[in-house]
């Protein structure tokens, strides 16, 4: 938290510094609770592709607007968990979702004061990257040319789903993810 | 909680990342140079959380089932006359068949035969589809004191499935023959031909090293190959299929992208390690 205002201000209450927990702890709670819904038996079509899109979409959104609620380990965890529960390589996720993230929070600076667009536009750059590396990384430690065709799927699903991720997140940005309306 | 001067703080902020991008890739080599720490890390996360799947399958699959049913009730009518047909069919190869079993039963009998093993088999509920965006495989519930060993053989009730190639105390993972890692013996039913079922991560994996001047026809039965040791002959596979490309697919008979409950056979085979997943290869003398 930082101070804006100084002064002396009464202790917080254990209560309100629960809710200020909570508040900070929810992008990464929510994103590994998604990730751990999407490895459920749902028998939805392209589920394997949804769990990294949405890592993808979830670490990008909130490296963007709430960098401090998803400082840089709970990234290395969730890639790692997203790794365990797919079955490639361990640490590929892991790699890109902590790139995504240095390359997010470097840009975070402009993209934050354009419209939606503009971050959409910045995130079709970012999955079109993020696919690419995770194939040739994982055909690169396989040694062996893997199938492009879910790659490209994962890339598009990704850059279909953020305009309903990113308003639905959006709001979460506004009410239950911020500290400063404890 | 640990003070320190807000240039430190600063500093050590502005670290992390690297830090843990450089942790990353050494991650990678690690679980290149040390396949077996994954494997057991991943083992530990489905054994967590199969308990928590098997719970959620039940009303999962329940749901699926009634919108299956929903559906269903306006194909009754067509469904109805088309099993109708079918029955009449079979009833005639019921007949065929019986009689073949008594004449094959003399003839075993006239030739002393030794009769197969009758096998042991355990059945699982198939929890989660535990494949990533570059793999195919399905994670199985097992009790406690399963005996489900790695190499072991998964069917469901049309064809195989897959080998075992994980095996945790709650959880055992199963390699999907449409994997890109899978390698499967097998032979063509007619024809007698011998061939490797290569899996590509899609729904039909392709049928290569055929011999010479062998075409098979679309449609026909593949089953599996006793070579290498590694499976039982004669396992249902699929039927031969062609897609775009004039090389022979596999259209497998088992229903591999609905998996509810799968036997898992001990053949008593240990011919060859089970298939890796990409990014680990084998460990000679790995507990299974």
């Amino acid at each position: 938290m930082t101070d804006k205002q100084p002064g002396i201000r009464p202790r917080l209450t254990m209560g309100h510094r629960l809710d200020v927990a909570a508040r900070y702890a929810f992008p990464v709670a929510l994103t590994t609770l998604v990730l751990l819904l999407l490895s459920l038996p749902l028998g939805l079509p392209g589920q394997a592709q949804m769990q990294p899109a949405w890592a993808l979409a979830s670490v990008y959104f909130w490296s963007l607007f709430r960098p401090a609620s998803l400082p840089a380990p709970s990234v290395f965890l969730i890639g790692l968990l997203l790794d365990l529960l797919a079955q490639g390589p361990i640490g590929v996720e892991v790699l890109i979702l902590l790139l995504t993230q240095a390359a997010a929070i470097s840009a975070r600076r402009f993209l934050t004061r354009q419209g939606f667009a503009v971050v959409w536009f910045a995130f079709i750059g970012f999955a079109v990257v993020a696919t690419a590396t995770e194939w040739f990384l994982i055909s690169f430690i396989s040694w062996r040319l893997l199938p492009m065709a879910p790659g490209i799927f994962e890339c598009a699903l990704a850059i279909g789903a953020y305009p309903l991720l990113a308003t639905l997140l959006t709001r979460a940005h506004r009410s239950v993810a911020a500290p400063e309306l404890a | 909680m640990l003070r320190l001067s807000i240039q430190a703080r600063q500093a050590l902020a502005r670290l992390t990342l690297p830090v843990l991008i450089v942790l990353s890739l050494a991650t990678i080599l690690l679980g290149r140079a040390t396949p077996a720490v994954p494997e057991r890390m991943r083992t530990a996360l489905s054994d967590a959380l199969a308990p928590i799947y098997d719970a959620l399958s039940v009303p999962l699959s329940g749901v699926r089932d009634a919108a299956a049913d929903v559906s269903q009730v306006f194909s009754l009518r067509d469904e109805n006359a088309r099993l109708r047909a079918e029955n009449e069919r079979l009833r005639h190869w019921y007949d065929v068949a019986m009689l073949l079993d008594a004449e094959n039963a003399t003839l075993k009998a006239n030739l002393h035969w030794i009769p197969d093993p009758t096998l042991s088999f355990v059945t699982a509920r198939v929890v989660a589809d535990a494949g990533g965006v570059y793999a195919r495989s399905v994670l199985l519930s097992v009790g406690p004191n399963h005996a489900v060993r790695k190499g072991q053989i998964a069917l469901d009730a049309n064809g195989l499935v897959g080998r075992v190639t994980e095996v945790g105390a709650r959880s055992a993972r199963v390699l999907l023959m449409t994997d890109i890692n899978s390698r499967i013996p097998v032979v063509l039913e007619q024809s007698r031909a011998r061939a490797i079922l290569v899996g590509e991560n899609s729904p039909y994996p392709r049928l290569m090293f055929l011999p010479e001047g062998v075409h098979p026809a679309e449609g026909e039965r593949v089953v599996t190959s006793a070579e290498a040791n590694a499976f039982p002959a004669g396992l249902l596979v699929g039927t031969v299929h062609y897609g775009s490309t004039p090389q022979p697919e596999l259209d497998p008979a088992a229903n591999l992208e609905r998996l509810e409950i799968v036997r898992i056979f001990d053949y008593g085979l240990g011919g060859i390690v089970p298939p890796e997943a990409p990014g680990r290869a084998a460990v000679a003398g790995a507990p299974d």
